[in-house]
């Protein structure tokens, strides 16, 4: 079955590397645009991930109000620029302030929602807790379309063209550049956080054995809440970052973003934060290759594809760990 | 002296850890076979790995049931190796909560009922009859070991030892040779305890099944066991007869090791 | 019963609220003008509302704390003590038959077609019932077999002109094959990792179905699907709808009848084990995939039924109808009417279906209103409505 699964992935890895550099050499540039894009689109999937990831390592739930968080952190970047934008304010403080509220606010809400639809069902069985979290995600979307609007709404790019990129701008421009750097920057800042600090031990430690981490003095409740948090700030710079990308929000697009970043979450290796990282990065190319050289219309329809077919050859994803569950 | 169940060389590790090393061990017709060693040793390991529940990193799990021909267990699925006359209980109780004592029964019939979706759905005079069948034999069960005045009760609100029994009834529904009983005393009282000794000897005596228990009670087992394995740490470090075991220099050290331990 | 300190809890959830939705529900912005609304209205609003919510919220949280410690009786709904008493189940059941019989005579045709849909989702809830209720798996892209249905009917018809009794048996069968189809890779998930693909599917079937033009016309559907005949009989437009109306009635019963032999079967007790315990199932011999396959390629098979049922009655059919709300608001019936419970779907499917029918007010709200009853049945009452009553195996010992 093994050797059956590696062959499998050379031949396809073999196949479509054929098609590839023939297409690569017929048009270079093209092909580093469509790399370039789908790193900025993985960028955005691993922000998102690691908050489904995380979350799932500690108390195993598919968090799926988590697109939702990301959509409300969009949405209160759009509020507060445009108020401030309005009263005329200066635009870096501007800049500030909407990422500020809008990780803020993020957090506040993946706290909340913890607290009301997850915590009162951690003991109950699984399938009641992922009802609660649809039954979340379903009312977070449908509050904020109810509060704002249904329809899309423009999305005025925080981040300036800047004048030093302006030779580099044809292949990829200011904000896909922010919006990779930015991911650097979050992704090292985590990394030291569960690391070297003390939560970050009390989390990995909780992920590891909640009943062992609360005996030895770890207040569990509070590192399930600290990791919504967490997960919360960072799809909350996602969802900011990618409004100033594509230009516009609606109540609607932490769905699908949702759905994309855990399935590039089981691609990594659910639970693993690394393994978030690099799914986010793999998915967002081969989309951005899919999309680029077959059918664009079909862009959703890959990833799922994607997803099946991890989950069926290796269902602990590229950098998971087998487990046999204890009986 | 007719082995019904021959391990050889079981192993399994977990990531690092060998939570079983290279483990031999033959049960035989008729035996009450007992398995034991100090919290950790691996006893819960080695019936999850004959059972198929863990697929073990290496080894040769063989049966012989009463009248057929010896068979591999190895890569069968946990339900094959139950309709091959293998059933178990389980040492954190797994009952289904919300059905009653006879459903719990029941489900443990399954895998000798045939009827299926289409019959069920016409409801034809074979299934009828066949569910009939089934609930009688369920209750003839419960009667056996001693749980009928239960028979309707939802299984959570059963006494712990009750609970405890029930796990074997369900067990014993389905028609196995070999019991595998995964500590069947603990927590119950004395009295309970004895019942459950004479149960054992009872169901060896006129069921036709063989058993192996594991169980830290020792007085139980001295009483019980026509044979006697010793683990510990993954490693089988003594096996015989209740006297050779207790005499056995290597399992006193490994139970005077562990303190906590004892019998 | 309130202390003290639950009020000035829930005074400063409350404030917490307020704050919380502050930027969503006080400030509206409109980009295209350039104007900002401030709404304090709102404000107070979410204030009031979230100062009772948590007095509530917590009231029934102490509730069931309590009631876990007391261990109340089996407290059997009191539909299922109506049904099990033999004085009142003759003259209910009568009643609500003659009821159904003389709905769609007595109302006008609109109220009868809303009636047809809320008994489509009975249908789809029953089944569905099945996956989710009774075997514990989460199909969150049921549509898919509700769109297989409707298909095959508007296709089979389009094409080779099939009409619609021939094409509901055929309609069942490749319910179940996409059934099993789609089962046999993904039913060796663990359970949670079964949604999430199963969402998938739901949504690549729509995709496929939008941009498939040569298959059924891609965003602009299929029309003038004939409504079905009585032996070669096709009524006019207002007898079709009673029409219909008495084949949906029909096969809400028919499912009714099979979904409750099932439930007390072999398999059907296997189901439930399985939700249960799924390693204590397997160590009573069960196989638990070949019990999970069944129970997903039955529940495809109602889906498939209900699209039939579907395509007839609107006679035009896109992908549209077939979004993953579709596959939320079938889940919503099954779990706030009481998974495991037919006689919970069936309450669950009409009040969730006709209500905001009705309603339209608030029909605004439905999805919002889903959402958080999702929530909060599964923290207070995860059995739902009405929750299902087990048969009762008995032993009688005279026959032998
Ligand atoms: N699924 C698993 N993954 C990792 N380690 C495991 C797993 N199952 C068991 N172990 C480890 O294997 C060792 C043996 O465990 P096992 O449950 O077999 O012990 P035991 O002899 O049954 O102990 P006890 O008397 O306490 O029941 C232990 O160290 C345990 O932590
Ligand atoms: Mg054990």
């Amino acid at each position: 079955m093994r050797k059956l699964n590696i062959l499998l992935g050379v031949a396809i890895a073999g196949i479509a590397g054929f098609f590839g550099i023939k297409e690569i050499i017929a048009d270079p540039v093209y092909f580093l645009e469509l790399v370039l894009g789908g790193l900025t689109r993985g960028s955005i999937y691993a922000l998102i991930a690691l908050g489904y990831t995380m979350v799932y390592g500690i108390i195993q739930l598919i968090n799926f109000a988590h697109g939702e968080i990301y959509m409300i952190g969009a949405m209160t970047a759009l509020i507060v620029a445009s108020v401030l934008g309005l009263w005329g304010w200066n635009s870096g403080v501007i800049v500030f302030l909407a990422f500020a509220f809008a990780i803020l606010y993020s957090c506040a809400y993946g706290f909340t929602v913890e607290k009301i639809a997850y915590k009162p069902l951690r003991n109950a069985p699984r399938l009641s807790a992922l009802i609660s979290a649809i039954g979340m995600s379903l009312f977070l979307q449908n509050y904020v379309m109810l509060a704002q609007t249904p329809e899309f709404m423009p999305f005025e790019s925080l981040i300036p063209d800047f004048q030093f990129w302006e030779p580099f701008a044809h292949i990829i421009t200011a904000v896909e550049m922010s919006i990779i750097v930015t991911t650097v920057i979050v992704m090292i800042l985590l990394g030291m956080l569960i690391k070297f600090t003390k939560i970050g031990k009390a989390m990995r430690a909780t992920a590891q054995d909640k009943v062992m981490a609360s005996l030895v003095g770890i207040n569990v409740n509070r590192v399930i809440s600290t990791t919504f948090v967490v997960g919360s700030a960072t799809a909350a710079i996602g969802g900011v970052l990618i409004a100033c990308h594509v230009g516009q929000v609606n109540f609607f697009i932490g769905f699908l973003a949702g759905i994309k970043a855990f399935i590039a979450a089981v691609l990594g290796g659910i639970g693993s934060v690394p393994g978030a990282v690099l799914g986010s990065l793999v998915l967002g190319i081969s989309e951005s290759m899919f999309t680029g050289y077959f059918w664009s219309e079909y862009e959703d329809v890959f990833a799922f594809t994607i997803l099946v077919i991890i989950l069926i050859f290796r269902p602990s994803g590229i950098l998971g760990k087998d487990e046999t569950s204890k009986v | 002296m007719e082995p019904i169940l021959n391990v050889k060389n079981l192993t399994m590790n977990f990531g690092g850890l060998k939570a079983l090393d290279t483990v031999n061990l033959t049960v035989e017709k008729g035996q009450i076979a007992a398995l034991i060693g100090p919290n950790g040793a691996g006893k819960t390991t080695f019936f999850n790995c004959i059972t198929g529940i863990y697929e073990p990193s290496e080894g040769l799990v063989e049966i012989t049931p009463p009248g057929k021909p010896t068979q591999k267990l190895n890569g069968l699925k946990t339900n094959y190796v139950t309709e091959r006359g293998l059933a178990r209980t389980f040492q954190n109780i797994r009952l289904f909560e919300g059905m009653t004592v006879l459903e719990n029964v029941m489900i443990g019939r399954h895998c000798r009922l045939k009827s299926g979706i289409i019959k069920a759905m016409l409801r034809t005079s074979s299934q009828k009859d066949e569910e009939k069948q089934a609930v009688y034999d369920s209750y003839e069960i419960l009667e056996k070991i001693g749980l009928d005045q239960y028979v309707d009760e939802m299984a959570v609100n059963l006494p712990y030892g009750a609970q405890r029994r029930l796990e074997i009834a369900r067990a014993l529904a389905t028609d196995p040779f070999l019991l595998l009983l995964d500590e069947p005393a603990a927590g119950m009282n004395p009295q309970e305890t004895k019942e459950l000794d004479e149960l054992i000897v009872w169901l060896r005596d006129n069921e036709n099944v063989s058993i192996l228990l594991i169980e830290h009670d020792m007085k139980l087992v001295m009483s019980l066991s026509d044979n006697i394995h010793v683990v510990d740490y993954g490693k089988k470090i003594a096996e015989g007869t209740p006297e050779e075991v207790k005499s056995n220099p290597e399992v006193i050290k490994a139970y005077l090791g562990d303190e906590s331990e004892d019998a | 019963m309130v202390t003290k300190k639950e009020i000035k809890q829930s005074f400063f959830i409350a404030l917490w609220f307020m704050v919380l939705t502050f930027p969503l529900m006080v400030i509206k912005v409109n980009t295209i003008k350039n104007i900002v609304v401030f709404r304090w209205t709102n404000l107070i609003w979410v204030g009031i509302v979230g100062f009772l919510a948590s007095l509530i919220w917590n009231y029934f949280l102490r509730m069931k704390d309590e009631k876990k410690k007391a261990d109340t009786k089996d407290n059997i709904p009191i539909v299922h003590r109506l049904l099990q008493n033999e004085k009142f189940r003759i003259p209910f059941l009568a009643a609500i038959g003659i009821f159904a019989l003389v709905y769609p005579f007595v109302f006008p045709m609109y109220h009868t077609s809303i009636m047809i849909s809320a008994l489509v989702y009975v249908m789809l809830g029953l089944g569905l019932n099945i996956v989710v209720g009774l075997a514990g798996l989460l199909d969150l892209g049921y549509v898919a077999f509700y769109a297989v249905g409707a298909y095959a009917y508007a296709l089979l018809n389009l094409h080779f002109g099939i009409s619609f009794w021939v094409v509901l048996p055929i309609a069942a069968l490749l319910g179940t094959i996409f059934g099993t189809l789609l089962g046999y890779p993904v039913l060796r998930l663990r359970g949670d990792y079964l949604a999430i693909v199963t969402l998938g599917f739901g949504e690549i079937i729509r995709i496929v179905l939008e941009n498939w033009d040569e298959l059924g016309n891609g965003p602009r559907g299929i029309g003038n699907i004939p409504s079905p005949s009585f032996f070669g009989h096709q009524f006019n437009q207002h007898n079709s709808v009673i029409y219909i109306y008495f084949i949906v009635i029909a096969l809400v019963l028919l499912t009714i009848f099979f979904v409750n032999r099932l439930e007390n079967s072999r398999i059907g007790r296997a189901w439930i084990a399985l939700r249960d315990d799924e390693i204590a199932c397997q160590a009573m011999g069960i196989d638990k995939f070949k019990t999970k396959l069944t129970a997903f390629a039955l529940g495809a098979t109602w889906a498939a039924l209900g699209g039939v049922v579907f395509a007839a009655k609107t006679s035009f059919i896109n992908p549209m109808s077939f979004t993953i709300w579709e596959s939320i608001t079938i889940l919503c019936v099954v779990v706030i009417g009481g998974m495991g419970s037919a006689i919970g779907v069936i309450a669950g499917a009409l009040v969730l279906i006709l209500l905001p029918e009705y309603l339209r007010a608030v029909a605004e709200y439905r999805m919002l209103v889903f959402g958080a009853l999702q929530v909060v049945v599964m923290v207070f009452k995860p059995e739902g409505l009405i929750q299902g009553v087990r048969k009762i195996y008995k032993f009688k010992k005279v026959e032998e």
